[in-house]
């Protein structure tokens, strides 16, 4: 393993680059969730259904609950990097504000989407 | 903002690789446009989890709903393939597994890309 990997002392900016390689590769399964999706819908409706049960299965809703966070975090963090490339809160007291930031915006969107499913009877 | 790049670099417009700054602003142009996509697709798959088979198919067949999907599919995938290429030149230096990886990625990226944009064709227009 790389030295610069066990010399620093962990701090948050490196929780939130890691992770935001870590969803992003977790998404590329979310992105093929979507593929089998319109793929199932296409083959008819039995296809369709099977597709439904497995995804609000317990493993399905683990999963989706998987993705939603990744989504978020993936999402939020995706858009401090944009500023960032503009140039703007690259000073390590900002990183880590807007870091923590993120890890809120990622916990709050995620009950407030699976409030609202369950709500609306979505679940 | 600050510039990291020789002014002899900026004058030339060019880099090591002639190209980098076009990938470097598409990798953004795609990351930009997934910031609203994504938070429509979220919407949409409440939606479309309150709803069966019947419901999903008008859903698909209404044409701005059928044209923000594969904007979403194909803008998705475009990121998912450039970002898991630089995971993969990051990790992988062994020069076979890496090539291997790198059109792997390409390939399942671009074959489940392709499915999913011609099954939301073939519903939208009817043939399901």
């Amino acid at each position: 393993m790389s030295p610069h990997l066990s010399i620093w002392r962990w701090h948050l900016t490196m929780a939130t680059s890691i992770l935001h390689r870590v969803t992003g590769v977790g998404l590329y399964l979310g992105g093929l969730i979507v593929a089998a999706w319109a793929v199932s819908l296409a083959s008819g409706p039995e296809a369709y259904a099977g597709f439904k049960a497995l995804l609000g299965s317990p493993l399905g809703l683990l999963v989706m609950l998987g993705m939603t966070l990744s989504a978020f975090y993936h999402l939020g963090n995706g858009v401090r990097h944009l500023v960032w490339d503009l140039g703007h809160g690259l000073d390590v007291k900002t990183a880590t504000a807007s870091g923590i930031t993120v890890f809120a915006f990622t916990i709050v969107a995620t009950a407030a989407a699976w409030g609202v499913a369950y709500m609306v009877g979505a679940l | 903002m600050s510039t990291y790049r020789t002014p002899l670099s900026r004058a030339r417009g060019l880099g090591s690789a002639k190209h980098g700054v076009g990938h470097w602003i598409s990798e953004r142009v795609a990351a930009v446009a997934l910031v609203p996509l994504v938070l429509w697709g979220a919407y949409s798959v409440i939606l479309l989890a309150q709803t069966d088979y019947y419901g999903a198919i008008h859903w698909v067949a209404q044409p701005l709903n059928a044209t923000l999907t594969i904007l979403l599919i194909a803008v998705s995938f475009m990121h998912m393939v450039a970002g898991l290429r630089v995971v993969i030149e990051d990790y992988i230096h062994k020069t076979l597994t890496k090539a291997a990886l790198l059109m792997l990625n390409v390939f399942v990226g671009g074959l489940a890309g392709a499915l999913a944009i011609f099954s939301i064709l073939k519903v939208a227009l009817g043939g399901a």
